[in-house]
């Protein structure tokens, strides 16, 4: 790659940088996977290369435009190229990305996925996931309860805490 | 290599018909916190269908005998070509090869299609069968030839786990709850497992992807698939009376479907069939 390409993935990755998430605006798609790669196209147009957390999530239109807004207020060619595999996982999540979300109020995710599986997914097992304790964001207490493994976005389950008594969001592992 | 366009509209079929049937619970949920659970897996299984019409277009596309297989399909196509849109909105009842079990309503067997009772109890072992069977078909897809449903098989896969760890919890918690709950769930199993047999009997484009490697036999898949089952329903103190099966094997995923598909179609797809070139 010469000096002037790198430039220019240079300056679409720091167009990049500032983008956050729809849904949780604490934490930018670089931090959170979704934004894979600035990578020069064979006909040497950058490419940004995104990747869906969830199969259905709604927002990843929303993140396709913002990228095509970002690129143009700073004048910049571009385009989106979406790949799936390998698939999003919620390991890639930087330790300060997790902290971040703490913060914010969403528990981040507790387990890993496992390497020895051909997609990093964790086996199918209905016990070991309950069993797993989600410290509560605002108090920090282990002694916390799931309400549903279903929450107001695909990434994210319902929990309360029997100490502070707050209901929370956790980021589910995935 | 490509998977038989038919097995991608398989896979994609069972993801919408049952994640539309599913969406039905939207603002009707028993409890807050089911509706969202509700409305979650029908997002998951839509987001799984779009990614395999997406898949199957760019297929017929990409073969001429295959776009004029479909060339009959009218509206939703851009630029000439066929769309995930297409495919979804503007194929007929007996086009659409998803299993029969996804598209029967929320209620026992004598049901007429207008009824608007709904029983959670027919809603939650049909999820808990049909994430059984996906949780091991997309664990086995990792491995496809195709590499772009060995892609979408790995996303699938996360997704189902957690479908199936819901519909497991809440069999459960019905099986081995109050008289009523279990007689309700019960009845439900008793409804809807003999539908699963026609997961073990391959279409042809079952069959074609299975022995080209882009598919999966599925009928290596019912020891475990069995396994998985007896252990859920052993914990939640209820009965399979299915087994031996003897009776007449449901023919959905080979195009010949119950009375209920037909009018789930008319409702989702009437939209886009009355303005063809919208966009949204």
């Amino acid at each position: 790659m010469d000096a002037a390409t790198h430039a220019s993935l240079q300056a679409v990755t720091e167009a990049l940088a500032h983008l956050a998430d729809p849904e949780i605006p604490v934490i930018s798609l670089r931090e959170l996977g979704i934004l894979r790669d600035v990578r020069e196209g064979a006909d040497g147009v950058p490419e940004v290369v995104i990747t869906p957390t969830y199969s259905g999530c709604p927002a990843m239109g929303q993140i396709e435009d913002d990228i095509h807004a970002a690129l143009s207020a700073a004048g910049l060619p571009g385009r989106v190229i979406t790949q799936l595999s390998p698939a999003w996982t919620t390991d890639w999540m930087s330790e300060a990305a997790r902290e971040k979300l703490r913060a914010y109020g969403i528990a981040p995710p507790q387990c890993g996925s496992h390497a020895d599986t051909p997609a990093g997914v964790v086996k199918f097992s209905r016990h070991a996931v309950r069993h797993t304790a989600v410290p509560c964001p605002q108090c920090g207490s282990n002694n916390t309860t799931e309400t549903s493994p279903f929450g107001s976005t695909a990434c994210k389950a319902l929990f309360k805490c029997l100490d502070c008594l707050e209901p929370f969001d956790y980021f589910k592992p995935y | 290599m490509a998977a038989p366009v038919d097995y991608v509209l398989h896979l994609a079929d069972n993801a919408l018909v049952l994640g539309q049937r599913n969406a039905e619970w939207c603002g009707h949920g028993p409890v807050l916190e089911e509706d969202l659970a509700l409305a979650n897996n029908s997002l998951d299984l839509i987001g799984q269908a779009r990614l395999l019409y997406q898949h199957a277009a760019s297929l017929i596309n990409a073969d001429p005998a295959e776009a004029q297989r479909f060339a009959h399909l009218q509206g939703a196509r851009q630029n000439g070509q066929i769309a995930e849109d297409t495919l979804a909105y503007f194929r007929d009842t007996a086009e659409f090869r998803n299993h029969t079990l996804m598209e029967l309503p929320h209620h026992g067997p004598l049901v007429g299609y207008a009824v608007s009772e709904r029983d959670y109890a027919v809603t939650i072992a049909r999820n808990f069968l049909v994430s059984a069977l996906m949780v091991l078909v997309w664990d086995s897809l990792q491995a496809s030839k195709d590499a772009q449903l060995a892609a979408i098989a790995a996303k699938s896969l996360k997704e189902v786990r957690y479908h199936l760890r819901h519909a497991s919890d809440w069999l459960v918690r019905f099986g081995d709850g109050t008289d009523e709950s279990q007689r309700r769930a019960q009845a439900a199993l008793d409804h809807l497992l003999p539908y699963c047999e026609a997961f073990w009997q391959p279409s042809p484009a079952e069959q074609a992807a299975a022995a080209d490697g882009s598919g999966v036999d599925v009928r290596t898949l019912r020891d475990h698939w069995n396994a998985l089952i007896n252990d859920t329903l052993a914990e939640a103190t209820l009965t399979r009376h299915d087994q031996p099966h003897a009776g007449y094997v449901a023919q959905g995923h080979v195009g010949v479907h119950s009375e209920h598909l037909g009018f789930l179609l008319a409702e989702m797809q009437s939209l886009a069939r009355a303005h063809p070139t919208a966009v949204w």
